[in-house]
Parts: C-alpha cells; structure tokens; sequence
C-alpha cells in the first residue's frame, strides 16, 4: 500500500462514514454539517485524481455558499423531531424498494460493458504545470458553448423567476429612499436659533 | 536538505522514505509560517490599541514591559495578554452543543491559518506553489464562516445565534463581489497562481501593477475584505451595542482567544492578497538602485502594513453601517461595478493588438 493510497483509503472512509451520518444523525444540524464533511472529503478524493479545479469549485460552491444557507434554514426552523420520526416505518417498505432499484441500476451502470476497467483504463499522468482550469476553459467556450450558455440562460431564468416568486408589494411596508437620504441638507432637519444667554436664578 | 533527503531514503526504505520526508519539511515549513504569524497577531493587536488610542487623543497601553525597561512601556501587553486569556477558564454553557461548542473556534481558525500555504512572500518562498492558488484561497476563506454560524447555533443563546445569522447573511454577500473582483486580476493576469500574478506586475515602477487599471476593483476587493473579516464598520455581527458581543457571547478564556486570533490572521491574510494581487506584491514601487536592493519580502510587509493600518484607521474613523445599508452596498453596490468593469476589461482585452501595444496599455497587457 502506497502513500496516495492511504490517503484515499482515509478520505473515503471519511466520505462513508459521513454520508451514512447525514441519513442516521437525529439533529438535522448535525445532519447538514456532516453533508459539509462528505463534500469536503469528496473533494479530497477529486485532488487526488488531479481534477484540482473541480475539488475546489466543490468546496467553494457547495461548502462556502450552498451549506451555509442550507445550515442557516435548518437552524432557524423550529423542527419536532418526535414527529418527524412517526411515519418511518409506514414508509420504510417504500424507501427499501428504493433504494435496491437504485443500487441495482448502479450495479447495471457499472459492470456494463463501456464502464469495466479494461474499456477506460487509467489516464496518463500530468505535468505538475499542466493547469485544468484552463483546460476545462477552453473546452467550455468551445466545443460546449452552446450547452454552456443553454445552462446559463436556464438559471437566469430561476433566478428571475425566484425573485418574482417572492416579491409582493405589500400596502404600509416601510422602506427607504436611499437617494433621497443622501439628498438630504442640514437645513431639511435642523434649526438653529440663536439665544441671549440667560442668568442662573 | 538533500542529507536529511537521503538519511530518511536510508531509514524508512525508498517507497516511504520520500513521503515521509516530505510530510516533515512540511510541518517544519508550517511551522515557520505560523509562528510569525502569530507574533503578527499579537503586535497587531498591541498597534490596533495604540493606534485608535492616538486617534482618540489617548495613549493607549504603556505599562507592561520587558524586564523593567521603562521606554519599552506597553510592548509587553500582548503577552501579557495571552497569559492572562490562557489561566481563564472555558465555561461551557449548561444547554449548549458541547462538541459543537468546542469545535466552532476551530473550525474559525484552521481555515484562517489554511490559506496561509498559497502565499508568494518573495519569488521563490511558498509553502505550495499551486496552480490554482487563488481559487483556493477564495474556498479557504469561505470555509470560516461556519465556526461562527456553529458557534453561535452551539451557544444556544439568542444572542449569539442572532450575531452568527448576521455574519452568516453578510459574508455570503460580500464574498460574491469579492469573487467577481478576483476574477478582474485572473483576467489581466491570465493565471491563477499567485507568483505568476505578481510576475504579471513586473515592470519599469509602480505603474505597471493591477492597481491601476483595476482601482475599483481594488476598493471592491478591501472593502468587501474589511465585511469578510467582520471588522468595523462591518462588525453587526459583533454589535456591542445591540447583541452584547454576537456570536461570542458565551465564549470564555483561550475559546474566545482562539476566535481574536482567527479574526486578526484573517486581517493579516486580506491585506497580504491585496497587496500580492493589487500592489506588486514583492515587487519595489520604482525599479531602480535604492528600491531594488530591499529584500522582496520588506516590500511585501510594507504593503501589507500600511493595508492593515488602514484596517484599523476605519474602526477608528467610521459609525457601524446598519443592517440594510450593508446588504445595499454589497448586492447592489459592488456587483454591478464589478459585473460592469469584468465587461469592460473583456472589450479591451479584444482590442486589437496595435491598440494594445500603444501607451497606457501596453503596461498591463502584454
């Protein structure tokens, strides 16, 4: 067993053991922060297959943005677990078919014909100056763009359909006029008068 | 280097000799860069008291001092400092999340220190020289985020979890603008290596460095910084006069010091990156015969410092943003300038060559 592989065996392990975590943990905030782990150790077994760019889009994307908005959502709500845990086995007959038509189609996938180790066999090895972001660029300004940009325009599209979603305007809501603060004078909001100065009875 | 090299292939076997030689001169390297760091942390925090002091007309701290010396009053406070926070006890609240608890503080400071190991300090000292450097850094620095949204939620004190949504909500924010500034200086410099975007830089003076052309995005960047690292006049999330202390409340001792130091050596990072990706990192501002004889590394720290002056010159200087007002300037301040100047800098870059070869150009694009 070499170096590489210890690191793989450990981070896998870690990406196991967490992932079974988010499923069986009963706090949901302890579910989210190990789906965090998970990512993470993802990305860790992604380095080690020199996609450098992917692992850390991974981390930034997933766990820089995406997790802490989930984890901000999953504090803030006040969850009863007892009752999120009444109808488990009604629906475990259900979740168990599931999940073995899942792992049955992995299976297919994966002892298929294009996916055995003989039909892909191990890519050669890069230069430590090799850089995949720009090779990655260049493939998605090229031979994808059109993919790309329909990608693009897809997420606009929930982006603009989310805000409309959620913007009401509602009668006495209070809002401000940032131009009109900064347009304010001195004059607008204070007086100034000027006095005799008076004796002390 | 190549003994020690050897005396390990000879010791633990060609297969493991290399790795584990490598992993030691790792820890050794770490170790240098941390060490200092943390002497950084500690003096900053002693020229953050003495300089607001100053600014306010005080003196700040002038008593505690090495060996009795009197003029060198006040150097010895940051030590005394640490001591004091280190004999203080943690206590752990009776409804909190104790591994949680424990953790946050942590999980605020191991990423602060992580995104240390990318830094150019000269041409060739850095830990990894990797190519996609400032990618890494930007998810380093995203990490940090969630010690304080665990440690305001492990608190189980409203307090705390209001300052940790605070946080939360506000880096969220900023980091976008702060990305789409990087994205400028990955445009210019073609390169996501750190060393290579000061190599970019090179040049006859100081007019050659992404300060220039890219002034907006200089002031997106600083600014959007000062919000990441929760300094004033970003810090709602600290808010003394609202949430007491934010999503510190309830930490006592070296838990709460850990979280100082996080705060301070993400400072101490912002400012090193923008002077590395705006100010020429270790390059000297003209380069002729006075400037250039400077070791690169001066230059870097000079930068840095006067970066990290004014880090402390706004908290002396500015009243803290209200909630609104923050989320105004990063969502609909920052990204347009930004969206606007990544759009432009595209149309010069596919400016025709004889344009780009004319004056002002011809200093950043070649």
């Amino acid at each position: 067993m070499s170096f590489a592989d210890i690191i793989f065996y450990f981070f896998s392990t870690v990406l196991v053991a967490s992932a079974l975590g988010v499923i069986t943990a009963r706090n949901p905030v302890h579910s989210a922060l190990l789906l965090v782990l998970a990512f993470f150790a993802s990305a860790g077994l992604w380095l080690l297959l020199e996609a450098e760019f992917l692992a850390i889009t991974l981390v930034l994307v997933y766990v820089g943005a995406v997790m802490v908005l989930f984890l901000f959502v999953v504090m803030m709500l006040d969850i009863n677990l007892a009752r999120l845990r009444e109808g488990f086995w009604k629906w475990f007959p259900f979740g168990l078919l599931l999940g073995l038509l899942m792992s049955i189609e992995m299976a297919m996938v994966l002892t298929g014909k294009q996916f055995g180790a003989n039909e892909l066999p191990t890519p050669a090895a890069r230069a430590a100056d090799y850089s995949n972001t720009k090779e990655l660029g260049r493939l998605i300004y090229t031979e994808y763009v059109y993919a790309f940009e329909l990608a693009a325009v897809i997420l606009l599209v929930a982006i603009v359909a989310a805000i409309a979603l959620t913007l009401r305007q509602r009668g006495g809501s209070k809002s401000m006029d940032v131009a009109k603060q900064v347009a304010v004078k001195r004059e607008d909001r204070i007086r100034i008068v000027s006095m005799a100065s008076e004796k002390k009875e | 280097m190549e003994y020690a090299q050897q005396l390990f292939g000879n010791f633990f076997g060609p297969e493991w000799g290399p790795a584990l030689f490598l992993l030691v001169k790792n820890v050794l390297l770490i170790v240098a860069i941390v060490l200092p760091l943390m002497l950084a942390v500690a003096y900053l925090t002693f020229a953050e008291r003495k300089i607001i002091g100053y600014m306010q007309l005080r003196v700040g701290p002038n008593r505690v001092t090495f060996f009795g010396i009197p003029w060198l009053g006040g150097w010895a406070q940051p030590i005394a400092d640490a001591v004091k926070a280190v004999m203080k006890e943690i206590i752990i609240p009776s409804g909190a999340n104790k591994v949680l608890f424990v953790l946050a503080p942590i999980l605020t400071f191991a990423p602060a220190l992580a995104a240390w190991a990318v830094i150019p300090f000269s041409p060739d000292v850095v830990l990894a020289d990797i190519n996609a450097g400032l990618l890494y850094i930007l998810a380093m620095t995203s990490m940090g985020i969630y010690g304080i949204i665990i440690a305001g939620w492990a608190s189980n004190s409203k307090y705390a979890f209001l300052g940790a949504m605070r946080s939360a909500a506000q880096v969220v924010s900023y980091e976008l603008a702060m990305g789409f500034a990087l994205v400028c200086v990955l445009m210019m410099s073609q390169s996501l290596n750190l060393g290579d975007i000061v190599k970019g830089q090179q040049g006859a003076s100081m007019l050659n460095w992404y300060l220039i052309p890219l002034f907006p995005m200089f002031l997106v960047y600083f600014i959007s910084g000062v919000a990441e690292t929760n300094r004033a006049p970003f810090d709602v999330a600290e808010g003394e006069s609202e949430i007491v202390a934010g999503f510190h409340v309830e930490y006592s001792g070296m838990a709460f010091t850990v979280f100082f130091l996080a705060e301070y050596s993400n400072m101490i990072l912002v400012a090193t990156l923008a002077s590395i990706i705006f100010l020429g990192g270790w390059l000297p501002p003209v380069n002729v015969a006075p400037f250039t004889l400077v070791p690169g590394f001066i230059w870097l720290v000079l930068k840095a410092s006067f970066l990290l002056f004014c880090f402390l010159w706004f908290r002396a200087t500015f009243p803290r943003y209200r909630y609104d007002q923050i989320m105004r300037l990063g969502w609909k301040v920052f990204i347009p300038i930004t969206l606007v100047w990544i759009v432009v800098l595209g149309l010069v870059m596919q400016l025709p060559a004889s344009i780009r070869s004319a004056f002002p150009l011809n200093l950043w694009f070649h």
